[in-house]
């Protein structure tokens, strides 16, 4: 399973890449390969307030369905519209696909999460 | 869990193994999409070694089984197939099969894996004679499906017999494919031509890899579970468990062609009369998402302000490139056109019926 060393992660299996005061969100190659084929994503509404935990997006697969939920309070400001007609992108490249843009109102929350190799020994208790 | 024949075929070539009803089973072996396609493009390489085969012989046999199973196997002759449910006496559905006529006392029941045991049990706790003999024979075989436009070609190779001349629903037994002897009905799960092929349980691996290798450079690969199901949900094609069951009866899945009413009595008949007589309150749509969204099974369809009915399965139409599904709805929501709300994961979205199958090979 590809972990990727510059960005944090959630328990959930997201992803975060921090730029700035933005953190984009998406979810990771161990996630992607658990679900299989994905074919539909429901993306949050720019505008929409989150806390930590929120759900801000569901993705089916053909065979299951999960929530995204947000590792990050804020509001997001940008979503990955390519997702609604290519949700198969988000099994091709899982770290380039990102679901949505959360601008962060407490960037202490980062501190939360798990790094590369806590995600990587995360991942092998999962399994 | 148990395992076919093909258990550590599958794991070599990359199988996903789950737990299917206590079988260990790949659900897919590259991505349930990729494999869907193979099977409408060029052909696909199924392991059912899981079902279950009845053996039913002896000079009552035909009479015996004509009372189990609403379809008429009257006018059967050895080297034909008949699909028929076979029901309850309230008219609810035991079970989904075929019918294979071996000789003229000697009949083989295809049954879905998960029932097994309980058909042979229902077979046997109905049997009032001892002009026949019932016999779970399906430890003895190894039973392999290939499907898709590109089937016909990639056997042939295998086989001296003219493939063309199996039409569908008949059958050749103790046919030599690649060495191996076997049984082949064109017969399928999948809405596509292709070939299901019977052998002793110790050669299927054999035979598998005899197919793969010949299927090498026509596109064949290798098909799991998952694809199963997408590919038999477009063509419409009853999964027991969802769209029969002992609550859903045949009429109401649809399948009253495969119920002969006016054939001699067999278990049910009465109620499945009554349920024709007096039209039937519930009946099995087609239906398509008009609101973005992912219909499941179990999930609840309303309609004015109230339930109305559920999916029995639903998801994505793989060729369609659309949501689809199959619901049990009461029957005055049932008429093409007509607009019910699926309930999705806490959101109502509309959907409207629609004709079926979603799919129709070319």
């Amino acid at each position: 399973m590809k972990v990727l060393e510059d960005l944090k992660y959630a328990k959930g299996h997201e992803w975060v890449r921090v730029e700035g005061n933005k953190a984009y969100i998406g979810i990771t190659d161990f996630a992607q390969d658990e679900l299989g084929d994905i074919v539909y994503i429901e993306l949050p509404e720019v505008g929409a307030h989150v806390e930590v935990d929120d759900i801000i997006g569901s993705i089916e697969s053909v065979k299951a369905a999960a929530d995204v939920y947000s590792p990050v309070s804020g509001e997001i400001v940008e979503v990955n519209e390519e997702l609604e007609t290519s949700p198969e992108l988000v099994n091709e490249d899982p770290y380039d696909a990102w679901i949505a843009v959360v601008e962060m109102t407490d960037s202490g929350e980062l501190d939360n999460l798990m790094d590369a190799e806590e995600y990587e020994k995360f991942c092998e208790e999962e399994a | 869990m148990k395992k076919t024949p093909l258990y550590d075929t599958h794991v070599a070539l990359g199988g996903k193994i789950i737990d299917f009803g206590g079988w260990a089973l790949p659900v897919q072996y590259s991505s349930i999409l990729n494999e869907h396609h193979a099977v409408r493009n060029a052909a696909g390489l199924f392991d059912v070694s899981h079902m279950g085969e009845i053996l039913i012989e002896g000079s009552g046999a035909q009479e015996f089984i004509q009372q189990m199973i609403t379809n008429d196997i009257s006018k059967m002759s050895p080297g034909r197939i008949v699909y028929s449910p076979m029901c309850y006496r309230n008219g609810g559905t035991v079970d989904d099969l075929l019918v294979y006529q071996l000789d003229t006392n000697r009949y083989l029941l295809v049954v879905n894996a998960s029932n097994t045991q309980k058909d042979y049990e229902w077979l046997r706790d109905n049997c009032n004679t001892k002009d026949l003999a019932i016999k779970d024979v399906s430890a003895d075989y190894g039973l392999i499906a290939i499907q898709g436009p590109a089937s016909q070609k990639i056997l042939q190779k295998l086989i001296s017999i003219p493939l063309e001349e199996i039409r569908f629903f008949r059958f050749v037994d103790n046919v030599e494919v690649a060495g191996v002897k076997a049984l082949i009905s064109r017969t399928g799960y999948t809405g596509e031509d292709g070939f299901e092929l019977y052998v002793s349980s110790d050669q299927t691996v054999k035979l598998w890899e005899e197919i793969m290798e010949a299927g090498a450079n026509e596109g064949l690969v290798p098909a799991g579970l998952g694809a199963r199901d997408t590919l038999r949900f477009e063509a419409a094609l009853p999964l027991y468990g969802q769209e029969l069951s002992p609550n859903i009866s045949p009429l109401e899945a649809g399948l009253d062609r495969f119920v002969k009413l006016n054939k001699q009595d067999f278990i049910g008949k009465d109620a499945l009369v009554e349920q024709s007589e007096e039209g039937l309150k519930r009946k099995l749509v087609g239906f398509e998402m008009i609101d973005r969204g992912m219909p499941r099974t179990g999930y609840k369809v309303q309609a004015d302000g109230k339930d109305i009915g559920f999916v029995t399965s639903g998801g994505l139409a793989p060729t369609l490139k659309k949501n689809v599904g199959l619901a049990l709805v009461r029957i005055q929501y049932s008429n093409l056109q007509d607009e019910f709300f699926i309930q999705v994961r806490g959101k109502s979205l509309k959907a409207r019926v629609i004709s079926t199958p979603f799919y129709l090979k070319q």
